[in-house]
């Protein structure tokens, strides 16, 4: 059981990376900021440019 | 004892993988079953991994599990990240998977089983991911630099000029290419129409669900967004049922790229969080779970492939496009095998998320196998149809005939048996009026993977959802690809023109904001209208002209890594990645000449100009329609001088530096040691 439960923890950890759920948390560490619609609204803005400039293979 | 069970366990995968690959080469007249193909690609991919990147890493990269990476040097906690190796993983892969490894494989079934298959595996082991592997461990030496600047550093201004040219006129193709094939995916088809338009409204719910009611709730959101599209799926199913709604989502191809366009334009001008982002969400949601999907499905159904190894079209007459299998299977499949698009994501976010040295190679060679296994699937999928069935789908109206039952009338002929009545059934099952001519890939990837998971889940029964979910997975690929890469030539496009007037280059000025938007959307939504209108033309003369696009890029990234490679004074080792360049520029100039001048009309570009010119009487639209080829051809011929340029510039530059000429000093970041070494060590 433990070989599954590691191999689905970091699954989970994989897809909150892939889905910008680990950035909102490191943002929230670096900044000392509370989760909040001001907060993701700074993050969002700070990431703005970066993700509108991230191509996406065909 | 160890050494020994290792031996016998790489000995046994060496075995397994030479058996598979002798049955899917040499078995002639029967069918194989499909997982013949992916035991030979899971064996190669293993040996190559095991034995190729390891050389690779130790000498020629060289990794320096002491040395620190941008990741830790540069850490600010936005760009620069340490990243669990596993994570870079998943967010490389997402970035690198999109539709291209999907689509192109099952246009290159024209040809057979084979020659696809073939070109996937030994292409992704010895090209594909030696590319993005070693991209990815220079941009990494050089503090995340992208492929432009390292191509400007390392060879030449004028590289960067050329490459950053090339970059522009990639994606502006691609994005003409990928807009086509939804375009004939939805096209006369309200089911696809309306679940696909209802993507819109989904994505912009959750862009105000996350910024709003739960804000950095992105998997959750993703998961609410999956669902409305599972039900917007049946809900297609009504509205395809209903006469009235029918009616209104029943488009043809000039209304749909009309659409397309507009939606782009608009996708690129709103800002990030509304529909971007969770749009990208959405997609990489359900791009990762269809391809676990879809790899769980073949390997519980075992499907056997219908389509022979190799058909009579490896002679170049091929009605899904023109040209022999030399070189047109090779740029017809590009991402499963080598991808230049890659070079730029390998030198874009990833090497700025790399913790160590060492992680590289499961990320840049890693990633790359996973991609060329999707390549493998989409094989499986098209060629599990019945031959006759893949060609009246995939074949344009012109080449077979103008009615369905000249279509199969002139394919049973070649010897590919398949009556109207087959069709008639296929078409129903799956909820569709009519599947003749639905060109451009995505229909007959859909209804291969229909099949595989109507099979696996849910029986006949199911197959139109299944069919329809496949075609919403592919559309919402394409329009993610569509939004993003618009915006990404939009940022290119204003850095360009800010160096002319400074305004311009602002990317919060609004009035550039939409000149620029319009610019691009203009460009790629040009070649799509001429994709739309030339009934000998669309995807049979876009696909080849963006496969061009990508493997030149593709030429591009392996001439900046030849250079490195000769800079390190590691000359002896420069054929990794010569052997690819080689092998590309020969397939890439030897495929956009023949564009340019063959003499058969339905291969090159200035003989069917002339074609249209002599004919008599004179067709509708002839002089848009010979300037549409005369401009296809002078693109191609741009690319080739562009290449030309980067090669002509590296080669000089290795004689030089090989000749003693000129001193070898690459701009390699200085060595830091790693902090995490020391940690390891306490």
């Amino acid at each position: 059981m433990k070989p599954i439960h590691e191999f689905l923890g970091h699954l989970l950890a994989a897809l909150r990376e892939i889905f910008d759920e680990n950035a909102y948390q490191r943002f929230l560490l670096r900044t000392g900021a509370a989760v909040s619609v001001e907060s993701y609204r700074t993050f969002m803005q700070e990431r703005e440019v970066g993700m509108a400039k991230r191509p996406r293979c065909c | 004892m160890r050494e020994l069970r290792k031996i016998l366990i790489w000995g046994a995968v060496a075995i397994a993988g030479a058996l598979a690959m002798g049955t899917i080469a040499l078995r002639r007249g029967e069918p194989i079953n499909a997982m013949w193909l992916v035991v030979a690609a899971l064996c190669s991919y293993s040996l190559g991994y095991r034995f190729y990147s390891k050389f690779l890493t130790a000498k020629v990269l060289a990794l320096d599990s002491q040395r620190a990476t941008p990741a830790e040097r540069l850490e600010n906690g936005r760009d620069f990240i340490p990243t669990n190796k596993w994570y870079v993983f998943g967010h490389h892969f997402a970035a690198i998977a999109g539709p291209g490894p999907l689509v192109g494989p099952v246009l290159a079934a024209q040809f057979g089983y084979l020659p696809g298959t073939l070109w996937i595996i030994v292409g992704a082991v010895f090209c594909g991911c030696v590319q993005d592997f070693v991209i990815l461990a220079f941009s990494v030496r050089r503090d995340g630099k992208s492929l432009g600047q390292m191509a400007r550093d390392e060879i030449s201004k004028v590289a960067g000029v050329v490459a950053f040219t090339a970059v522009l006129s990639i994606i502006v193709v691609l994005l003409a290419v990928v807009a086509l094939v939804v375009v004939n995916a939805l096209k006369s088809s309200p089911w696809g129409t309306f679940t696909i338009g209802m993507t819109i409204p989904i994505a912009l719910l959750m862009g105000v669900y996350l910024r709003y009611l739960r804000p950095g709730r992105v998997m959750e959101a993703s998961v609410i967004g999956f669902l409305l599209v599972m039900l917007a799926i049946f809900g297609g199913q009504w509205v395809s049922h209903s006469h009235t709604a029918a009616a209104i989502f029943t488009l043809s191809g000039s209304a749909l790229a009309v659409l397309i366009i507009l939606y782009s334009f608009a996708a690129s001008t709103v800002p990030v969080w509304l529909l971007l982002a969770p749009r990208d969400y959405l997609s990489t949601f359900v791009k990762l779970g269809t391809i676990a999907m879809l790899t769980i499905g073949i390997v519980l159904i075992r499907p056997t492939l219908q389509m022979p190894a190799l058909t009579r079209f490896i002679d170049g007459t091929g009605p899904v496009f023109a040209g022999n299998m030399f070189p047109f299977a090779f740029i017809t499949v590009a991402c499963g095998a080598i991808s230049g698009f890659h070079a730029l994501i390998s030198s874009g976010t990833t090497p700025k998320m790399i913790a160590r040295e060492p992680q590289v190679r499961m990320v840049g060679y890693g990633a790359m196998m996973a991609e060329s296994l999707v390549g493998i699937m989409a094989v499986i999928a098209a060629c599990t149809l019945q031959p006759g069935a893949y060609f009246a789908v995939n074949s344009g109206a012109g080449l077979v005939g103008q009615t369905p039952a000249a279509a199969v009338a002139t394919i049973s002929g070649w010897g590919f048996p398949v009556t109207l009545d087959q069709m008639n059934t296929m078409a129903k099952d799956v909820g569709e009026d009519t599947l003749f001519f639905r060109t451009g890939g995505a229909p007959a990837f859909a209804l291969g993977m229909a099949k595989i998971f109507s099979d696996s889940l849910g029986g006949k029964a199911v197959m139109a959802l299944w069919y329809h979910f496949a075609i919403m997975f592919e559309a919402l690929f394409i329009l993610t690809v569509l939004d993003a890469g618009t915006r990404v030539a939009r940022f290119m496009l204003q850095d360009a023109l800010g160096h002319i007037w400074a305004p311009l280059g602002r990317t919060s000025w609004y009035p550039s904001i939409v000149a620029t938007s319009a610019l691009v959307v203009g460009a790629w939504g040009y070649f799509l209208w001429q994709g739309i209108h030339d009934p000998l033309g669309g995807i049979n003369s876009l696909w080849p002209l963006f496969g061009i696009c990508n493997q030149l890029l593709a030429a591009v990234a392996l001439c900046v890594a030849t250079t490195i490679i000769v800079k390190m004074g590691k000359a002896r080792y420069m054929w990794v990645t010569l052997a690819p360049l080689c092998w590309l520029v020969a397939v890439t100039f030897t495929a956009s000449w023949q564009k340019i001048f063959h003499s058969n009309p339905l291969i090159g570009l200035l003989a069917h100009a002339n074609q249209l010119l002599a004919l008599n009487p004179a067709p509708a639209g002839l002089a848009r329609r010979v300037f549409n080829d005369r401009l296809d051809a002078v693109f191609a011929g741009f690319l080739v001088l562009l290449v030309t340029v980067i090669v002509v510039e590296s080669a000089l530059q290795w004689m030089r530096v090989i000749s003693g000429s000129k001193a070898a000093i690459t701009s390699e970041a200085p060595f830091v040691s790693t902090r995490y070494a020391a940690e390891e060590a306490a």
